[in-house]
């Protein structure tokens, strides 16, 4: 089968339980890709040797029944993997090994997957282009010089190019969803405490959640099953029963209210998202669900919330870098305190370094209270927008992302104009509540654009099953030539 | 508000970073255009707004206090970047 990786995860899946394609054959297919795929720079490290090794054990065995059987996958460089160098895209881990495995990469190798490579991301996920990691640009496979979003750059291009048959991102403020909308794949943001965060590098602790990023529908059900799940050692994780999203996929939404808020407008929105949003709400309606008009008054000040939020936490997250117990430490310096400042000023780029600032004045004597309470009591609105809106819908549907991916360079002189790219996606972080972009059409330029559908909290379910009758219904295809190969 | 030059080397010096020269400039021109965006805020009235300090409806679960791991000082040590036997090595502290 030369054609192998470009099925969806559930294709493949039925491959291997009917041994039409060995697990060795399948890896040594992604190997062959992701050897071909050097110029779009999507892998910081690759374990080809391991997960060969791990492909011929699986094929030795009998057991396939697992929700994952013998399949290799690689994950965003955030995520702790022991024996395997974990950077999180920075300078400062560049020579870190974990002694230790995340928990929701642990639940993906419990489940029959392996490790096949880390994938590249913006430094400690802190971007929306994936143009601050230490280890340089990610290129898009939808077109050369376009970023492929980010912070979860690498995973997004990873998977849009075959060279990984899903992925795991994580989502701060839309770190999954913005690169799934710019790549024509399927993000999944799930509700805050439903993925462990334990062994993930922390950026902001009330923030980040983990998802799957996949090429259907399903294949997203499928991955989060595998990866979700109670875990003691995440304070915040939500203790509850586990479900099985993929067997309980549903497309009938008849009757299902969906919410459209008013606010998820900008100056100068491409008319094109637009006709987008007005293309999904078409779907919707002729599957039987009802739209309701809906209004999120403080959607405006999400981001500035967040500017405030994210950054203090990451400035309290980050303090842990000294030089000391682990990754770089600086030559220069007199003394213990030098030290540190030149460790940090050496080992963090200028994305990080800008944040920890803006979280340590924020945070700092004096200005506590003007910025960072302020900012958790306007939180405290915005969550309020949303519980009032889930007294009368299912779900809300916007678009994911205000434009479609944009070229290498256009907004790194302008820190405010990239963060503006994040403006529907951050909410829902503040909010904690689970959202998935869809592939949902293309602009006149032929790049991909998606919708967003937010659900209430622990209601992946449906969301999951509104986006497979959208799916099914939408027609979307992507248009990726192989022109790196 | 405003940022001066002043204000965010004292930041800095805070967060333990040291601030090149040549880039204080730039830096204050981006914090600025960042902070100026942040103060929308200031629009909204929140006398009466509780702040939000925890987005699940649980409360942290406590636990025994109990030794669940040990004897792993390789592995602690493993990553350091400086360090004996038994300790991490930091520049001298003490006279």
């Amino acid at each position: 089968m030369s054609n192998i990786t470009s099925q969806s995860l559930s294709e493949i899946l039925e491959s291997i339980k009917s041994k039409q394609i060995s697990s060795l054959e399948l890896t040594q297919a992604y190997i062959k890709n992701i050897e071909n795929a050097k110029k779009l720079n999507s892998f910081v490290t690759t374990t080809f040797d391991q997960a060969l090794e791990n492909a011929k054990k699986f094929d030795n065995k009998t057991n396939n029944e697992q929700l994952l059987s013998g399949i290799p996958l690689a994950v965003k460089d955030l995520f702790c993997t022991e024996n395997v160098k974990t950077t999180a895209g920075s300078n400062i881990l560049n020579n870190f090994i974990p002694s230790y495995e995340s928990t929701v990469t642990k639940n993906l190798w419990n489940n029959g997957a392996f490790l096949l490579g880390k994938l590249n991301c913006d430094e400690f996920a802190m971007g929306s282009s994936n143009e601050t990691s230490f280890f340089g640009n990610v290129i898009n496979p939808v077109g050369d010089h376009l970023v492929p979003g980010g912070s979860s750059g690498g995973s997004s291009s990873a998977l849009a190019a075959d060279l990984t048959p899903a992925t795991i991102g994580t989502d701060t403020g839309g770190s999954i969803r913005q690169p799934a909308s710019f790549t024509g794949t399927v993000g999944l943001k799930p509700t805050y405490g439903l993925c462990s965060r334990w062994g993930i590098v922390a950026f902001a602790s009330s923030l980040d959640q983990a998802g799957p990023m996949t090429k259907t529908v399903n294949d997203c059900s499928i991955m989060l099953e595998a990866m979700s799940g109670f875990d003691e050692k995440d304070s915040t994780s939500i203790n509850k029963k586990k479900e099985t999203y993929s067997k309980n996929l549903n497309d009938n939404i008849k009757g299902l209210k969906i919410g459209i808020p008013k606010e998820y407008r900008v100056d100068n929105m491409p008319k094109e998202i637009d006709d987008l949003w007005e293309k999904g709400k078409k779907i919707l309606k002729d599957l039987g669900a009802h739209l309701i008009d809906i209004s999120l008054p403080h959607t405006k000040y999400a981001l500035p919330t967040y500017y405030i939020v994210a950054p203090a936490e990451a400035s309290s997250n980050l303090a842990r870098y000294d030089g000391v117990r682990y990754g770089y430490r600086s030559q220069k310096g007199k003394d213990l305190i030098e030290m540190y400042e030149n460790t940090r000023s050496e080992g963090f780029g200028d994305e990080v370094k800008r944040r920890i600032l803006i979280g340590t004045y924020v945070l700092s004597s004096g200005y506590y209270d003007a910025y960072y309470l302020k900012a958790q009591k306007v939180r405290q609105l915005i969550k309020k927008d949303f519980d009032d809106s889930f007294m009368k819908v299912d779900a809300i549907l916007t678009p994911s992302t205000p434009n479609s991916a944009f070229k290498i360079g256009e907004k790194t002189n302008d820190p405010v104009s990239m963060y503006l790219n994040d403006i529907f996606t951050v909410p829902v972080n503040l909010a904690g509540l689970p959202a998935l972009s869809l592939p949902a059409g293309l602009d006149k330029k032929g790049l991909p654009l998606g919708l967003q559908l937010i659900g209430k909290a622990l209601d992946e379910q449906k969301i999951l099953n509104i986006g497979y009758a959208f799916e099914k219904n939408c027609g979307y295809k992507n248009k990726i030539k192989k022109w790196w190969s | 508000m405003s940022l001066d030059k002043e204000k965010i080397k004292h930041v800095a010096k805070l967060a333990r970073i040291s601030v090149d020269e040549a880039k204080v400039d730039s830096l204050t021109k981006d914090l600025n255009s960042i902070f100026k965006f942040i103060e929308q805020l200031n629009e909204l009235n929140t006398d009466k707004v509780e702040p939000l300090t925890s987005i699940l409806n649980q409360s942290l679960r406590s636990r025994k206090d109990e030794i669940s791991d040990g004897k792993i000082r390789e592995k602690i040590l493993k990553n350091s970047p400086k360090k004996n036997d038994e300790f991490f090595v930091v520049p001298k502290v003490v006279e």
